[in-house]
C-alpha cells in the first residue's frame, strides 16, 4: 500500500513538474515577442554563449572526429576504407556527434551557470528587485538567454561539425596515409543537405532546452546557497537528458519517413 | 477624517504550506503618513510587504492602493503601479552584474520613462549624493561596497524614482548605531522631500520612534496594537511593553530549550 502511495506521489509530483515548466516556458516564449526588448542583453548572451563556448565545442568535436575515423579504419581496412572512412565521419559528425556533444558540453558550461546567475538572484531578492523597478523578470532575464542559446548553439554546431570533419582529415591523411584530395571529394559527396539541416535543428532546440532548464531551474530555485547549487545540478542533468530524448525524436522525425 | 487611506490591508492572509505566516492583518495607512511596523524575526513584516508589493499575493483579504483592489492586478497594470513604489529590500538586493549608478538609475532608464543614459548617470550621481555618497562609488560594483553603503546605494535606488509610496524593509538592521541613525534622517529626509507615504518595518526600536509617525504591532500574523510612538511606553499591551523593554519574560515566548 505505501508502496503504490510512494509511485503515485512520484508520477503526481512528476506531471506536476511538467506542467509546471511547460507554463513557464510558455509564458517565457510569449514574453519573446512583446515588447520591450533588451537587445544588449542579448548581444552580452549571444557573446558569452557563442563566442567563450567556442573553444569547448571546437575540441569536443575535433577529437570526436579524430576519433571516430581512427576506429572506423579498423573496421574497413580491406576495402574502399577512404572512402567509407570520410563517409562515416561526414555523416555522423553533422548529424549527431556534432550537434549532441555541442548540447551536452553547452549544457555544463551555460546551463550551469544560467541556473546559478538566475537562482542567486532570486535568493539574493534581486528578481523581486526588477519587479519593484517595473521591469519584467522574463523579459529582462530569460528571454535574452532563450533568444541567445536559441540562435548561438546552431552556429556553434556548424562550425564544430567543420572541426569535427577536420578532426577526421587529419586522421585519415596524417595517420592513415590516405590521399587528401580524394578524401576531400568523398567528404563533399556524403554531405548531404537534410544531414546539416537536421544537425542545425537539434542545435536549435538544445539551445532552446539549455536556456530553458537553467532559467527555469533558477528562477524557481530556493534557500540560499545550497538551493542555487541544487538548481545548478537539476538544469545539467534535465538539459542534458533532455538533449539526448529529444535527439531520438528528431532523428526520427528527419529520417524515418 | 474620511480621507481614503493610501493603503489598506483587510483581512490580509498568507500560507506557506502548513505555516500561517499572516492570519487576518488589517492596516490603514493614510496619504504622507509615515507607518512603521514592529515585530519580532518571523513574524511575517517581509512576508506582508510583499503582499502588498504584490510580490506574493495574499491567500484572501484585500490589499488596496488609493482605495483601489489591487490583489488582482496583472502585466501592464501591475507594472504601471509599481511605478508608483520604492522598495528598500531588508539584504539590499543590489543587481551585481551592474554597477553602482546603473543600480540607481535603473528604474528610470527601464520602464516608461526611458532617460538617456547620460542623464540617468547625471541623476544617480545626484540621488547618491542623497544618500552621503561620493559620485566615484557610482563607478564600483556592489559586491565592492560595505553592507552599510549597500543599504544606502539601495535606499538611493528606491528614491530614485520619486516614487508616491516607499517601503523600507528593516533598514537599519545589521548597521552600526551611527550608520542606522544616518539611515533613519535619510529616509525621514527623503519622505519629506518627496512628500511620500511610507510604510516601514523593523525590530529596531530607536529606528520605529525615529521615523514613525504611527507604530503598529504584528504578533501571530494580527496586528496586535497600533498608536503614536510617544504613547508605546506606556500602553499597557503586555506584548508590546515586552517588545519594547526587549524582555525574555512576557506573553510572547521564543521556543527555546532550557539549558
Ligand atoms: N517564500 C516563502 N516560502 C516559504 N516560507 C516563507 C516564505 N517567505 C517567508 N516564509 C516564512 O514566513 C515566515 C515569516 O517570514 P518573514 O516575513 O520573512 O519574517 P520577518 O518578520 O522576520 O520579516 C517565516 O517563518 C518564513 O519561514
Ligand atoms: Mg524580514
Amino acid at each position: 500500500m505505501t508502496f503504490l502511495r510512494t509511485i503515485g506521489r512520484t508520477f503526481l509530483s512528476f506531471l506536476w513538474g511538467v506542467g509546471h515548466l511547460s507554463l513557464f516556458a510558455l509564458t517565457a516564449i510569449s514574453h519573446c515577442v512583446r515588447p520591450p526588448f533588451y537587445p544588449r542583453l542579448v548581444m552580452r548572451h549571444v557573446i558569452d554563449i557563442g563566442y567563450y563556448s567556442l573553444p569547448v565545442v571546437g575540441l569536443t568535436t575535433l577529437f570526436t572526429g579524430m576519433v571516430l575515423a581512427l576506429q572506423s579504419y579498423s573496421g574497413f581496412r580491406e576495402f574502399g576504407a577512404e572512402r567509407a572512412i570520410a563517409l562515416i565521419v561526414v555523416v555522423a559528425v553533422t548529424r549527431e556527434l556534432a550537434p549532441v556533444f555541442a548540447g551536452l558540453m553547452v549544457a555544463g558550461r551555460i546551463g550551469a551557470a544560467i541556473a546559478a546567475e538566475v537562482g542567486t538572484m532570486r535568493v539574493t531578492e534581486q528578481i523581486d528587485a526588477l519587479t519593484t523597478l517595473s521591469t519584467d523578470p522574463y523579459k529582462y532575464l530569460v528571454v535574452p538567454r532563450i533568444v541567445a542559446g536559441t540562435i548561438m548553439l546552431p552556429c556553434l554546431v556548424i562550425v564544430g561539425s567543420i572541426i569535427g570533419v577536420f578532426g577526421g582529415f587529419l586522421v585519415g591523411v596524417y595517420k592513415l596515409g590516405f590521399n587528401p584530395a580524394g578524401y576531400l571529394s568523398a567528404t563533399w559527396d556524403g554531405l548531404e543537405w537534410i544531414g546539416v539541416l537536421s544537425g542545425v535543428t537539434k542545435a536549435a532546440v538544445f539551445g532552446f532546452l539549455i536556456s530553458l532548464m537553467g532559467s527555469y531551474h533558477g528562477y524557481n530555485s530556493r534557500g540560499g546557497a545550497q538551493g542555487v547549487g541544487a538548481a545548478t545540478t537539476h538544469a545539467v542533468v534535465s538539459a542534458s537528458i533532455l538533449i539526448l530524448c529529444f535527439n531520438y525524436f528528431i532523428t526520427e522525425l528527419f529520417f524515418s519517413l | 477624517m474620511t480621507t481614503t487611506p493610501k493603503i489598506r490591508l483587510s483581512g490580509v492572509h498568507k500560507s506557506f504550506g502548513p505555516k500561517h505566516v499572516l492570519r487576518g492583518v488589517d492596516l490603514d495607512v493614510q496619504p504622507g503618513e509615515s507607518v512603521v511596523v514592529i515585530g519580532g524575526s518571523g513574524t511575517g513584516k517581509s512576508v506582508m510587504l510583499k503582499c502588498v508589493l504584490g510580490i506574493l499575493s495574499p491567500d484572501t483579504g484585500t490589499v488596496s492602493i488609493d482605495g483601489t483592489d489591487t490583489t488582482k492586478l496583472k502585466g501592464r497594470d501591475r507594472i504601471d503601479l509599481m511605478e508608483r513604489f520604492g522598495m528598500l529590500f531588508q539584504g539590499a538586493a543590489l543587481f551585481d552584474s551592474l554597477p553602482v549608478w546603473q543600480n540607481v538609475a535603473f528604474g528610470m532608464m527601464q520602464g516608461r520613462r526611458h532617460l538617456p543614459k547620460a542623464q540617468a548617470r547625471e541623476l544617480a550621481t545626484e540621488k547618491l549624493a542623497m544618500v552621503g555618497l561620493p559620485a566615484e562609488v557610482g563607478l564600483l560594483s556592489p559586491a565592492e561596497l560595505s553592507g552599510g553603503m549597500q543599504k544606502r546605494v539601495a535606499l538611493a535606488r528606491a528614491i530614485a524614482s520619486s516614487p508616491e509610496i516607499i517601503f523600507f524593509d528593516e533598514p537599519t538592521t545589521g548597521l552600526d548605531p551611527i550608520m542606522g541613525d544616518v539611515i533613519n534622517d535619510l529616509i525621514i529626509k527623503s519622505v519629506r522631500e518627496l512628500g511620500a507615504t511610507a510604510l516601514s518595518i523593523t525590530h529596531d526600536m530607536a529606528s520605529a520612534r525615529k521615523i514613525a509617525d504611527r507604530i503598529a504591532m504584528i504578533h501571530e500574523g494580527h496586528i496586535i496594537w497600533s498608536g503614536l510612538p510617544s504613547d508605546i511606553d506606556g500602553c499597557g499591551n503586555p506584548y508590546v511593553e515586552q517588545f519594547v523593554h526587549g524582555r525574555a519574560e512576557g506573553p510572547i515566548r521564543m521556543p527555546v530549550r532550557a539549558i
